[in-house]
């Protein structure tokens, strides 16, 4: 059995034969179509009679040679006479591809198509808050529908697991922010200033601002991705139908418990971010303990913990909006689940920070240095 | 090779995911040319014992050859040459999704025979296209605009795009409408007459069994109980295979598959 298709090529009566042996498969069809690119002669006659194996990609070369060049076929066995009718039949005009579009009219129409996501983000995202304040209401007017359980539940996930990646993160800037800025202030024989660079930092910015990262990458996305997935699997509709409003079951808790959670995870990672730049300063400054505390309390003044403390709720309700509001955006397929579940993050640390600097700028103006 | 050859031969089979064990010492034959149907309750591992085969699962004991080659413990390399003789259409169509229909079809070919010029392989695509019941601007389009029957056709074209020997079907029709599976069901037969095509189906519905396959193996019990025609099968007093066929959901399609000869 031979592996290659050959033909060979005689004039009969003036009309061109070619006479295919071996197999004819997609196999050797690469160099026959070059092969036969090379026959110019028209009112061809194709002899398969030699052919042992035929496919469809054999077949479409020999309907493409009665198609285009009007060849005659003869000697086919009924299978093969069957898959060429096959062929032929498939043989339709198919749009194989794409639309081709003008690079540059692709970008400007992708960043309108961007521009018109991000507006429907902002006012879907306020209309959300809107949805959220009515059921709060609605909440606060009918006590009974409080889902203390839902609501503890998601302080364990939200808080109490969140203690110990929190906590590391903390200590480990506070080192980190201790030793940075011994090496600088050294410069100006001024170590002991490292005191007020950690308790200040840690209090006013960075405990609530890595806690809050920390929490739109735990909570937030996993809000997104259980919001996303219940909808997915029609369990936001079932409730609906039952008479549960998912706003009050579903996105009320998360929220709450973001909100009274963020201050106090906000406290815990600023205290443990002092005891990280402390135990440093004990170490290679030479500064005990006792020396350290006081200062801390010498140099932070009160304002610095309020203005944690009123920004941490604020930041806590946009992640858990953001988380939420991506998740209950979720239709169609499962992959809509983790392009949301990103938005969610990226939107609840943007939002995050922008608010962070407007605090600032609002803080210096009144007065809270 | 002539038809009732044996394309796929599984001996002792054996199967497990832990303590649980879904295969025990089964053995099944499929021939040349037919269309084999598998059946089972679900959980009774027809995908694990498909899977098996085509070697995405390597079984814990047993001896499984495809075209008289042992496929048991063969690296991908050396099952190259096997695995271009069959395709395989798998429950959600597992089109790329990142390809369009076209590009799709083109991928095996592509793999397997590099250097086809780009106008051939757009023809091939176009013409499987076609072939697999597809309308002519779907070939252009990705896998996320096609409908649910659409998917499974795009994922036929694909698995035919080497022109194999044999086809592995998960389910094909599950989740179309009835017109839907049953002009599936008519490709298929189409497909095996025109190309001379060996389909192992996996399906539980009972319209296809009927209306395609040659031979049905009933998977219980952890291995195979019965193989055999339907009527073979209906004479065999086995609980879950009465149960199977006699349901009512088996009489309508038996009774259909009556009308259907009697008009013919």
């Amino acid at each position: 059995m031979s592996v290659t298709a050959d033909f060979s090529r005689d004039v009969e009566d003036g009309r061109c034969i070619l006479r295919f042996s071996g197999n004819l498969t997609i196999l050797r069809v690469r160099k026959l179509s070059e092969q036969l690119k090379e026959v110019d002669a028209e009112h061809l006659i194709v002899d398969l009679s030699d052919v042992e194996r035929l496919d469809t990609v054999g077949a479409w070369l020999v309907h493409k040679l009665e198609r285009d060049r009007g060849a005659t076929i003869v000697g086919a066995t009924e299978d093969q006479q069957l898959l060429i009718d096959h062929v032929t039949q498939a043989d339709q005009p198919v749009k194989v591809k794409r639309d081709y579009e003008m690079p540059l009219l692709r970008v400007v129409g992708e960043v309108g198509v961007a521009a018109n996501i991000a507006m429907r983000t902002i006012v879907g995202l306020l209309g959300f808050f809107g949805a959220l304040l009515i059921s709060t209401g609605h909440i606060a007017r009918h006590p009974r529908r409080f889902r203390l359980n839902a609501i503890a539940q998601q302080f364990e996930v939200v808080g109490v697991r969140a203690l110990f990646i929190v906590g590391l993160m903390s200590f480990l800037v506070g080192i980190v922010i201790a030793q940075q800025g011994a090496v600088q202030l050294r410069q100006f024989g001024a170590e002991i200033y490292t005191i007020n660079l950690i308790g200040r930092s840690s209090v006013k910015e960075l405990g609530v601002l890595m806690t809050a990262i920390m929490v739109a990458g735990r909570s937030g996305s996993a809000f997104a991705a259980q919001l996303g997935s219940m909808k997915l699997s029609e369990e936001v509709d079932a409730m609906r139908t039952i008479g549960v409003s998912p706003m009050e079951a579903l996105v009320f808790p998360r929220v709450l418990a973001t909100v009274i959670l963020m201050p106090l995870l906000g406290f815990y990672a600023a205290i443990l971010s002092i005891i990280g730049g402390g135990i440093f300063c004990w170490i290679s400054l030479d500064i005990p303990p006792v020396t350290f505390i006081q200062r801390i309390r010498e140099v932070v003044p009160m304002t610095d913990l309020w203005q944690a403390l009123i920004k941490a709720p604020v930041f806590g309700m946009i992640i858990a909006m953001a988380g939420c509001f991506q998740g209950m955006q979720v239709e169609g397929n499962a992959e809509e689940v983790g392009l949301r579940t990103t938005a969610a993050v990226v939107q609840g640390i943007f939002l995050v920070i922008v608010l962070d600097a407007f605090f600032a700028v609002f803080f210096t103006e009144i007065g809270w240095l | 090779m002539t038809r009732g050859d044996t394309v796929i031969e599984v001996q002792g089979l054996r199967n497990s995911f832990g303590k649980q064990i879904v295969h025990e010492d089964l053995s099944l034959e499929v021939k040349r040319g037919e269309i084999f149907g598998v059946v089972g309750g679900s959980g009774t591992g027809k995908s694990v014992l498909m899977r098996s085969i085509i070697g995405l699962q390597t079984p814990d004991e047993g001896e499984i050859s495809v075209f008289g080659e042992s496929m048991i413990g063969r690296d991908d390399e050396e099952a190259k040459h096997v695995r271009r003789r069959w395709g395989v259409l798998f429950q959600g169509g597992a089109l790329f999704s990142t390809l369009t229909v076209a590009e799709n079809i083109q991928v095996p070919i592509k793999e397997f025979y590099p250097g086809l010029d780009r106008e051939l392989l757009d023809e091939i695509a176009a013409y499987k296209t076609t072939m697999s019941g597809l309308s002519t601007d779907a070939a252009a389009k990705y896998p996320s605009e096609l409908s649910g029957g659409m998917r499974k056709r795009a994922g036929i074209a694909r698995a035919l795009a080497l022109d194999p020997e044999l086809l592995f079907l998960d389910e094909p029709t599950a989740g179309l409408d009835p017109i839907g599976a049953a002009a599936f069901d008519q490709l298929i037969l189409e497909l095996r007459d025109a190309l001379g095509l060996t389909v192992f189906l996996i399906t539980h519905d009972l319209d296809t069994l009927y209306a395609i396959c040659d031979r049905v193996a009933v998977l219980a019990d952890k291995r195979v109980v019965a193989v055999g025609t339907i009527p073979e099968l209906l004479a065999l007093d086995h609980e879950w295979i009465q149960d199977y066929f006699k349901g009512p959901r088996g009489r309508a399609a038996a009774a259909i598959s009556e009308r259907e000869e009697a008009e013919a």
